[in-house]
């Protein structure tokens, strides 16, 4: 096979940081390449460089693709050689159609005018091609993010792509979506259509690649064939140590006694369609000291649980009673909730759980600011020394507490909203996919900070697509399907096959009757 | 370099407003800056300066209130009813007045925050309907004078108790001041460092603390040397200082900034933020009446046409003085600095006699270039 693009010696300077010191790339013809490293390794900057994002010139080191050197100014140049790049956020426009996203920028015309023939036409080719059966004329809006992606897929195959890039792809992707990606960029390889995919996922890295090159720091550390490899040995190249256990040990047991959260008859509608049930009578519980998981598909209505139990953010006419301590607490606000020591780590943390432009301090304090003031005046000094405090105890890595929150990885953003909900000094945390887009390092870390709070008596629910995530942390999981909890496991029996068998037989039920 | 960069664009804005009085005060033969034209800018400029107040506590809600303007009209025509017509006491008529105001920012505040109608609809229509209301109240008619306990609010100078020729109560009111903010400063660095929190070094520290009383004292002399202190002078610079306090100190202050940083997060976090947009549109009807209090006593009249594109000046004021209008950005002494810079611009080339149409051309290129400034010094972080 011959060498489709070669990278060599990448060098990116921002200012005084040095972004990329030195790497080299090679993808051959024919294959699936990942690239993997932990946030903040440089892949995403390489990638941006590859497409001309950052222009040549502002790089050193060279590119070659088809053995000619390249020197792209901007993404037109590298797209009009086949090189595309699909972004982790999904660069659709909401309120247009399938098949004017997959065009846009590249409308099919006749006379300057737009043919919506041809376009529809060609469109349902390209949908058949990346198997999503939905119209042309259907609304980006109305689908979900595992189709989006697809979309994405069919616009750059519009663009007759050779050389296809994918930046954490599946991150927001159930298992079933994640498949059916993975599956279609296997089938495309047999096209010759090559793809460069960087991810956390290395489970799905394992399944389809056919190299691997690792980025730390910059520098490429590693390259090999995905041969007999396993995870481990991906980790430890990714964080230049062995990683025996990825979820750490707890010392005590919980109770199962001593229940201290306790959810009964929950049932809450769809905020629009206003007959739509959501949550179906849902009840389960939580002890002091346990982590219990909540599994499920994407949709089957984790997050509109957490968000219902959570002040009624999500969903109306809510009923059902919560029970603290054997006592019923009302929640009927936010405000309410986290007065009676309720706390919500949102899965989206950038548009609902931060003020990006604002600094670490600022963001720790939010939710809690009458911890820091007196009569309703801040006390800045006082608010400063609690957020340092939090900063040092949670290791947010940044150059201070003044630093804007969008300037900072995943990982430490994610600790960042941590500290904010710790402030509140909850009994209750519910964390919705705490981990997602952060490296496997700070992954750990955030890993370590549920262990302590449990072990000082809190309890802690966790929702993740994840599944080795709910298994590895949680002393009991709970598996939800279609908005119903469809039964639960203790950590002893948990597998990601029973569970799985589980929501399957559950959807099985629900379709007989 | 975040807090030099930052610092730029505080202190880049008091760059701007000083490059531009020296300018003028070249270009208008040291007019501008002739002690009886200090008086005369800030008699002129009191209730824009009142209204930018307001205005920029909205915008940093991401929102906009286009009724201002009508509003402080309305009130003008209002207190001239209750205070020519129907002769109620002064202090009955303000506080009434003041109360209306509230009440607009109610009816607007509750359609923008509980019913989710954008506020710019909201703010047209409460445009039309208070121009429409100023109208109707004054039939046409211009209702005058005012009592004179009234005009005093705008026209009047604190008396000079020690008699003499030069005013020794501006000196004492400047001195005062300096001795304050410098007494300020210093409690907050010690309590900086009691916190372990870096401060700047005691050079830099005493060269500001010079020059900012040096400034406050100037002013002292300006108005000492003039007619004294102008009663609208000390009600600015309570208002200035209440509201800076409330925006940076308090937890209120924080929710607002909060909501429009990012409106979703801030829910999640517990704010209560339909309240917050309430209260800052009830704030903003309160001070567009103060407003417009101000400019009738001023006026001595109260008028058809009081308020006109009042909003304009105070929303371009908000923006010059670096308030962003994706919300979550801007300070209250910035929308001061901004409405000073178009004050000074106003009576700068009016002295020099160049006519409005051009005037306008200037103020506008000067509110796009001072944004353009600040995205520009955004954009490069």
């Amino acid at each position: 096979m011959s060498t489709l693009l070669e990278m060599r010696n990448i060098v990116k300077k921002f200012g005084k940081v040095t972004a990329l010191d030195g790497v080299s790339l090679t993808v051959t013809d024919g294959e699936i390449h990942a690239i993997v490293g932990e946030n903040g390794a440089g892949k995403s900057t390489l990638m941006k460089i590859l497409s001309g994002v950052y222009s040549h010139g502002s790089y050193e080191g060279e590119i070659f693709y088809n053995q000619n050197e390249c020197k792209f100014q901007n993404i037109r140049d590298s797209e009009k050689q086949g090189i595309v790049i699909i972004h982790q956020e999904l660069a659709l426009v909401p309120y247009l159609s399938i098949s004017e996203n997959v065009f846009l920028g590249n409308e099919q015309t006749n006379h300057n005018i737009i043919d919506w023939n041809v376009t529809r036409k060609k469109t349902m080719e390209l949908l058949e091609k990346v198997k999503l059966h939905e119209k042309p004329d259907t609304l980006i809006k109305d689908i979900g993010v595992g189709k989006q992606q697809l979309v994405e897929i069919a616009k750059a195959l519009s663009k007759e792509v050779k050389l296809l890039v994918l930046d954490e792809p599946t991150a927001a992707l159930n298992d079933i979506e994640s498949e059916n990606l993975l599956n279609l960029l296997l089938e495309l390889k047999k096209q010759g259509i090559v793809s460069i995919i960087i991810s956390h996922k290395l489970n799905e890295i394992i399944k389809v690649s056919d190299n691997i090159t690792i980025i730390r720091d910059g520098k490429t550390v590693d390259n090999f064939p995905n041969e007999n490899i396993d995870e481990n040995r991906i980790i430890k190249g990714m964080v230049g140590r062995d990683m025996l256990d990825r979820y750490p040990q707890r010392q005590k047991t919980p109770n199962q006694q001593d229940i201290l959260l306790h959810v009964k008859n929950w049932n809450v509608y769809h905020p629009a369609i206003s007959d739509k049930k959501i949550i179906d009578n849902v009840e389960f519980y939580a002890c002091k000291g346990e982590v219990v998981g909540i599994a499920g598909l994407m949709g089957a209505g984790r997050t509109e649980l957490a968000m219902s139990i959570f002040g009624g953010s999500y969903g109306v006419n809510i009923s059902g009673t919560i029970q603290k301590d054997g006592k019923n607490i009302p929640v009927k606000t936010i405000s309410q909730a986290i007065d009676n020591g309720i706390a919500y780590v949102t899965e989206d943390r950038k548009q609902y759980g931060l003020i990006l432009e604002e600094s670490i301090v600022y963001n720790i304090s939010l939710a809690n600011l009458a911890a820091v003031s007196k009569n309703y005046v801040i006390n800045k000094f006082h608010e400063k020394k609690v957020s340092e405090e939090y900063r040092e105890k949670l290791r947010i890595k940044s150059r201070d507490i003044l630093q804007n929150t969008k300037d900072l990885s995943g990982g430490n953003q994610q600790k960042v909203v941590l500290s904010k909900w710790l402030l509140t000094n909850p009994d209750i945390l519910i964390l919705d996919e705490p981990t997602r887009g952060v490296d496997v390092g700070a992954k750990y870390e955030i890993y370590q900070i549920i262990n302590q709070l449990v072990e000082e008596g809190k309890c802690v629910i966790v929702i993740s697509s994840e599944m080795p995530e709910v298994i590895g942390l949680s002393d009991r999981i709970y598996v939800m399907n279609e908005g119903k909890i469809i039964g639960q496991l203790p950590k002893s029996q948990a597998t990601q096959e029973k569970i799985m068998q589980m929501i399957m037989s559950s959807q099985n039920d629900s379709r007989a009757t | 370099m975040e807090s030099i960069k930052n610092n730029f664009r505080q202190y880049g804005m008091i760059v701007a407003l000083i490059a531009i009085a020296v300018l003028f005060q070249v270009l208008t033969n040291g007019i501008l800056l002739m002690p009886i034209n200090i008086t005369n800018l800030v008699l002129q400029n009191a209730y824009i300066l009142i209204l930018a107040i307001g205005m920029v506590l909205v915008i940093v809600t991401g929102n906009i209130d286009l009724s201002v303007g009508s509003i402080a009209g309305f009130i003008g025509a209002i207190a001239g009813v209750f205070m020519v017509r129907m002769g109620l006491p002064v202090w009955l008529a303000i506080i009434l007045c003041l109360s209306i105001g509230g009440l607009a920012g109610v009816f607007q505040g509750y359609f923008i925050a509980y019913r989710g109608i954008p506020a710019f609809i909201v703010t047209l229509a409460g445009m039309l309907v208070f121009r429409g209301l100023n109208m109707a109240t004054l039939m046409g008619q211009t209702i005058s004078p005012f009592p004179t306990s009234f005009q005093a609010i705008s026209q009047g100078f604190i008396p000079n108790f020690f008699g003499g020729n030069v005013n020794i109560i501006a000196f004492v009111l400047s001195g005062l001041a300096s001795v304050c903010y410098i007494l300020i400063e210093m409690h907050s660095r010690k309590s900086s460092k009691f916190y372990g929190i870096a401060v700047s070094s005691n050079i830099y520290f005493v060269i500001k603390l010079a020059i900012i009383a040096f400034v406050i004292n100037l002013f002292g002399y300006w108005f000492a040397v003039a007619n004294g202190v102008p009663f609208v002078l000390i009600l600015l610079a309570v208002l200035i200082l209440f509201y800076s306090f409330i925006a940076n100190k308090t937890i209120v202050g924080r929710h607002i900034y909060a909501y429009g940083g990012n409106p979703k997060a801030a829910e999640l976090s517990g704010i209560k933020t339909k309240r917050v947009v309430l209260l800052v549109y009830i704030n903003m009807g309160i001070l567009s009446a103060l407003a417009g209090l101000v400019f009738a006593a001023r006026l001595n009249a109260a008028t058809p046409q009081a308020g006109n594109a009042f909003e304009l000046d105070a929303i371009a004021a908000a923006f010059i003085g670096g308030a962003s209008a994706m919300g979550g950005v801007g300070k209250v002494t910035g929308a001061i600095i901004g409405a000073m810079v178009m004050g000074i611009l106003n009576n700068g080339m009016s002295i020099m006699g160049i006519g409005v149409d051009i005037q306008q051309i200037i103020t506008g290129l000067v509110l796009l270039g001072a944004v353009i400034f600040d995205v520009s010094t955004k954009n490069k972080g």
